[in-house]
């Protein structure tokens, strides 16, 4: 296994917002500046990471009739930890995150990962497909974040970006993150399908 | 607190002014996942207000007797999701033996809805504070916020499946088939649903 590989799988090939279309919700709630949307996305990682590796290594002991119960109870358990250390260290970020922390449990990413790599494969190859996930997402949160408080409140980081620029406040409200989303898939799918050789 | 009043404001700011799907961003698989035909948007629809009030009002009783009273509330993330796969579990067997025919079309559409964010997300801001008045919603309150939450949802959905059976056979840029239309369509609708959150209700009374 080639971790360079795995890297470009998560990022590019299997990307799981942009190319498998997962865990849409918090990604289209929280992207509305880079600090929230990072900070969501490191939130998720450290659950992703975590649930997988102890997934893996109960893989022969939890029953397959009661699987996905077991599964949400674990994940549930570190989307716990993550909430309480938020709260404890980083309240202003708990505050922009609301209720997307809590709801980390019920994206498709973390239980679609622990039913589809972690609940099959060694505890090594789900650490590293969990944090290979993981940047994946965080990428992709990223992209959609910046695109969007660029152009909602000119604004990189906090920081003025262009002088004189005047904003459009309709990229941080819900419309402009269906938009941004649409046109950063529809530019992945482009380059996906001129590398395959399909033009139009 | 019972007035009538912030009973129809609860109502209306949960079908259009905060519509879960439109502008809270909840419940986003399944509105791109089965709005491809407007009968199993329908379906889904039912089902999703079914859960939603037995979910919040569930999570409501949970909340108040259980984790409040001997201060767990942060536990409140697992004991929630537990609670309503547990909920939705039931329901589907209480609904295969008695009502077959419901069963038939509600289904293969409630196991989908555990792991719906919208779901899980009605109970928590239920128990949240309120933003409005500064403190959680009342039993009668979260039953009926509950409720137009999943009213609001299904209006959205049964709307973007409408616009997608349209817009099947539309000559789109090959990049933007499928999802990419399908995320702008709804941000279109997005755009529309924000007129919504001018409106103010009795502005004497609350708002």
């Amino acid at each position: 296994m080639m971790i360079g590989q795995e890297i470009k799988r998560g990022i590019i090939d299997e990307n799981p917002i942009l190319v498998l279309a997962l865990g849409l919700c918090p990604s289209l709630a929280v992207s509305t500046s880079v600090q929230n949307g990072f900070g969501m996305g490191m939130a998720a990682t450290f659950v992703l990471t975590c649930s997988n590796v102890i997934i893996s290594l109960l893989r022969k002991v939890i029953p397959d009739k009661v699987r996905i119960p077991c599964f949400i109870v674990i994940i549930a358990m570190f989307v716990t930890i993550v909430q309480l250390v938020l709260k404890a260290y980083l309240p202003a970020l708990d505050k922009q995150l609301g209720i997307f922390v809590p709801l980390i449990v019920v994206n498709c990413i973390i239980l679609g990962r622990a039913e589809a790599y972690a609940s099959r494969n060694n505890v090594f190859k789900s650490l590293i497909d969990g944090l290979v996930m993981g940047v994946g997402f965080t990428f992709a949160l990223c992209i959609l974040s910046v695109i969007r408080e660029i152009l909602g409140s000119n604004k990189l980081l906090g920081f003025k970006f262009v002088p004189g620029f005047q904003p459009m406040t309709v990229f941080i409200l819900a419309p402009g993150g269906f938009f941004t989303i649409a046109f950063v898939m529809g530019v992945v799918r482009y380059i996906g399908n001129r590398k395959r050789g399909v033009r139009r | 607190m019972m007035n009538p009043i912030s009973l129809i404001e609860i109502s209306i700011g949960a079908i259009f002014i905060n519509n879960f799907v439109l502008s809270r961003f909840l419940g986003l698989c399944p509105f791109f996942g089965v709005s491809k035909k407007v009968s199993s948007a329908a379906g889904m629809g039912m089902a999703v207000i079914f859960v939603m009030t037995i979910a919040s009002s569930f999570s409501w009783v949970i909340f108040n007797y259980i984790l409040h009273p001997y201060h767990i509330e942060y536990l409140r993330t697992i004991v929630f999701i537990l609670v309503i796969a547990g909920l939705v579990q039931l329901v589907e067997m209480a609904l295969q033996k008695y009502s077959p025919t419901l069963y038939e079309s509600l289904g293969i559409f409630l196991p989908l809805i555990t792991t719906n964010c919208a779901v899980l997300g009605v109970a928590i801001i239920n128990t949240d504070l309120n933003q409005t008045t500064g403190s959680p919603y009342t039993f009668i309150e979260s039953l009926l916020n509950g409720i137009m939450s999943g009213v609001g949802f299904s209006l959205a959905l049964l709307l973007m499946a409408g616009i997608r059976e349209k817009t099947e056979f539309s000559p789109v840029p090959k990049a933007l088939e499928g999802l990419p239309i399908a995320f702008i369509t709804a941000g279109l609708m997005a755009l529309a649903f924000l007129g919504f959150s001018g409106l103010n209700f009795f502005p004497a009374v609350g708002g």
